[in-house]
């Protein structure tokens, strides 16, 4: 089996030394191409592992590699940052340029990529989140939705092996996270890029190819979405919900109907139903 | 209510003057500061009022817009004129009102020194009004970056003017959003002398300063994620490049103060 993409051994990290630790002898291995929820109730420390992945924070214990290079390694640490792009939470406050064409050339301007290099690889990174039209438009006159997908882009120029994205949708509406989850779905399947998804919306972890659930610093909880999302009452525990239709899923078997419990999205329920009634 | 501030005044249109080099076009202000400077006599103005004009006609700027630049410079302009000419030092009276007395010199010195001032104002926000903000930033960058050299952060300076541009709009509409929120509780933002409604600004700039230090932390962040480590080794996506119509502009230049200089050694 090939190395892992993304390999966090036992890491261990505390804001300050007296701090108790965000994130616990924490072990986790993505492969390439992977795409991969991760969830968990605020203060799980689900933020602090993104920023360990591209080195914005370096663990107190333990390693963490991408594509085997030692985010503690000074010397990668730029190559790192190339290769592992991140989104962030807030769209207004990770837009550099004052018109969209200038963001999305900023990080290939901190590289280095020669300056005839950058229309090219602009065009075609805006063409990927399909923002192409709003090319000389100002940042601040876009809806949240369109910033996050200009921050994509911003990314997808510097040609990168893995996305980020660090509650990408908590700060937008339901067409705008609709959009960015297309959006990157789409990377992860035609361009083989690996993918973290972090939220505490759980219904955009259905599409995941795999969920891990955070809880107090540790890893609570790895498999598909639906060998996670099964375990109703464990989830709980954790102070997360389920989708909606696995929890209406949930109630409906409580009830005494003899539904699948494994319900993930609307499509799963309705061929549930179809079948249900066949029955009756 | 917070919406019509506009930064800067660029009037974007195409037009030769807004095609010239940023660098070019900062160089070429300063040469005609000093050639407004340079001239001595009121006739000397004659080549530095054609020059305007045929700049402002290639610039295709709406006149008005000139004009509109001299606004806020009215107050000064009369106290310019009426202060010289009241305080003249020659022989010859022209009249006198009881204790006030108008000389000759104090006339001439007052239109000289009105006109200057105009000329300079007028010819410096040709710049402003034909650059974008952002492509000034990057041509005083430019001009600064041989500074570099004695430790001058030309760089940092062009970055940090770069995003400000950038948060001033997000900003904005955040203090408009704050003032509402503060106005539905009972704050009063517009009425009161000045001392009461310099106190109604604090629940406004309270909170203001709170979240633009919060976004410049996580703006920070973000730069960093996408590799950003000051200007070493960095590119540009715009690269600065002068063209004919450049050197064309600086010929020009040349040739106005070489005509003024002239015109001073004759008289």
């Amino acid at each position: 089996m090939a190395a892992p993409h993304i390999q966090l051994d036992h890491v261990t990290y505390r804001y300050s030394p007296e701090a108790p630790p965000a994130v616990r002898d924490f072990t986790l291995h993505i492969a390439r191409g992977e795409f991969v929820a991760l969830l968990g109730h605020n203060g799980s420390g689900k933020s602090t592992v993104a920023k360990l992945i591209n080195g914005l924070y370096q663990p107190s214990e333990g390693t963490v590699l991408l594509s085997g290079m030692d985010t503690a390694d000074a010397q990668y640490t730029w190559d790192i940052r190339r290769r592992a792009g991140m989104v962030f939470q807030n769209p207004d406050n990770q837009i550099v340029g004052t018109r969209v064409e200038d963001d999305v050339a900023f990080g290939m301007e901190n590289i280095g990529v020669p300056a005839d290099e950058m229309p090219g690889r602009i065009a075609q990174a805006l063409a990927a989140v399909n923002m192409t039209a709003f090319a000389d438009r100002a940042p601040h006159l876009l809806s949240g939705g369109q910033k996050q997908r200009v921050a994509i882009a911003g990314i997808l120029a510097m040609q990168p092996e893995a996305l980020i994205l660090d509650e990408a949708t908590a700060m937008l509406d339901p067409s705008g996270r609709r959009d960015v989850l297309e959006t990157v779905r789409h990377l992860n399947e035609e361009q083989g890029i690996t993918v973290v998804w972090i939220t505490h919306f759980m219904e955009e972890a259905v599409p995941a190819g795999r969920v891990v659930v955070m809880h107090g610093g540790e890893l609570a909880m790895d498999g598909t979405p639906r060998e996670v999302f099964s375990q109703v009452d464990r989830i709980r525990s954790y102070r997360l919900d389920v989708p909606p239709m696995t929890r209406l899923a949930a109630d409906l078997a409580g009830r005494g109907i003899g539904i699948n419990p494994n319900v993930l999205s609307i499509d799963d329920m309705l061929e549930e139903v179809v079948r249900l009634a066949h029955h009756c | 209510m917070l919406r019509d501030i506009t930064l800067g005044q660029y009037y974007p249109i195409d037009s030769p003057i807004h095609r010239l080099d940023p660098r070019a076009k900062i160089l070429l202000t300063v040469g005609f500061i000093v050639a407004v400077f340079l001239v001595g006599s009121l006739p000397g103005y004659i080549p530095i009022v054609l020059f305007l004009v045929l700049v402002v006609r290639l610039s295709r700027l709406p006149v008005n817009m000139m004009l509109r630049s001299l606004k806020p410079l009215r107050i000064l302009l009369v106290f310019t004129f009426v202060l010289n000419m009241f305080f003249g030092t020659g022989e010859r009276e022209l009249f006198r009102l009881g204790f006030i007395v108008v000389k000759e010199d104090g006339l001439m010195n007052a239109v000289r020194f009105s006109a200057r001032l105009i000329f300079l104002v007028v010819g410096s926000s040709v710049l402003t009004l034909t650059t974008a903000p952002v492509t000034l930033t990057d041509g005083l960058e430019r001009l600064a970056s041989p500074l570099k050299r004695i430790g001058f952060p030309a760089h940092e300076m062009a970055m940090m003017m770069t995003i400000a541009l950038r948060f001033i709009p997000t900003l904005t509409e955040e203090a408009d959003k704050i003032m509402k929120a503060q106005s539905a509780r009972g704050a009063d933002f517009s009425t009161g002398n000045l001392k009461a409604r310099a106190k109604a600004m604090i629940p406004l700039l309270v909170p203001l300063f709170v979240s633009a230090f919060r976004r410049a932390g996580d703006l920070a962040m973000a730069m960093e994620a996408r590799c950003y480590h000051g200007g070493e080794g960095r590119t540009r996506l715009h690269v600065l490049r002068y063209r004919r119509g450049d050197a064309v502009a600086f010929g020009a230049m040349a040739l106005l103060i070489a005509v003024v200089v002239l015109q001073g050694r004759l008289q």
